[in-house]
């Protein structure tokens, strides 16, 4: 069986999620350079595999799939018997693995990534960091982080005791908050959220990353 | 079997998007009214089911279950065999869902959710409308669209030629876009994109709940 090809670069967080995914799930695939400085994203190679120009994209047989989430997704469905369970045991704790995804993508994600853009891209871009978005941002998440305080306090990770999706999607955005974004107070001024953030970042599979 | 408890507001079209989900499947629910015009959804009660204070929340069995996306992927997978089916017939076309329905969560619900805040909320809070945010955000899901008009060309739906999630969680803001805020030329203008929407948008469980 051919190997699973992920189109991606390695800086980018959400190819190197899915990297971080494929390993823990033990199955091969072979990572093929879309060099983004170059803006080889924008070219028509690319757009024919992902009209949304951005990475990764995965080809598996003939399926062609992008989003990194449904990505995970579907990989955590497809070799749901081998490696880390990322789907917990029963469908009432895959219900909660959803859910904390949607979290992920619909309360967390907006504020970090808008703090993230506009510290680390913004100026990379030759642009200036509003101050005042990234304050208006700060807050959004610090409320969202409290609610994290209070669910980590009684879970250990957040759809129950495992290690799911929900945790491996805050990966990308988290690490950059913290080790680029001088936000890793947001992160330890929390003493369960800090915990929670010290174990999965400590995955091997993530940790590999960034040696 | 106890009924599924949802706990909502019938004016919300992310309740009604779960009713209209529940519907398609056939499934036998209670509506409990979570009355937003009053605070309800603030309220101590409300925020132990949700502590993200917003509708909807389910309740099966002993599983407390929020977040609307994760809602009806949770409805989805339980009741797979009965009425209709919202994760096609294989692996890979269920992948496909789950990438439209990310595309509608991280492309096109940003754009679209920001119109219809400045248009219709911003004015009920006492606030005016920021025209320059909806003419950004109409620019944004314009480009959004036309990638759609692209993909609907070629296909009844967007997963596949079966009416998925990924086209059900199209509903509520689509709905707001068209008949509350005087964007429906973002739809009517594109071919394919406006016989999709009328197709999904007059089906009968969506439909009901307009009249």
């Amino acid at each position: 069986m051919a190997a699973i090809k992920v189109h991606g670069y390695h800086a980018s967080m959400a190819t190197v999620m899915v990297l971080c995914c494929l390993n823990e799930k033990e199955v091969e695939y072979e990572l093929v350079l879309v060099d983004l400085p170059t803006g080889a994203h924008k070219k028509p190679e690319y757009l024919a595999l992902n009209p949304f120009g951005v990475v990764p994209t995965i080809q598996d047989g003939d399926l062609t799939l992008y989003e990194s989430r449904a990505i995970i997704r579907y990989l955590a469905k497809k070799f749901q018997g081998q490696g880390t369970n990322f789907l917990g045991s029963t469908l009432s704790e895959e219900a909660l693995v959803y859910q904390w995804c949607e979290v992920e993508g619909q309360s967390f994600n907006p504020p970090a990534l808008s703090i993230v853009s506009q510290i680390v891209f913004v100026s990379m871009r030759g642009g200036s960091t509003d101050e005042a978005a990234v304050e208006m941002n700060v807050e959004k998440l610090e409320k969202v982080l409290d609610i994290y305080e209070e669910r980590l306090s009684k879970s250990k990770y957040l759809a129950g005791d495992f290690f799911s999706l929900a945790d491996l999607q805050h990966l990308p955005c988290t690490h950059y908050l913290v080790n680029a974004c001088g936000k890793g107070d947001l992160i330890s001024s929390r003493k369960h959220v800090n915990a929670w953030w010290e174990d999965i970042s400590s995955r091997p599979t993530w940790k590999i990353n960034f040696t």
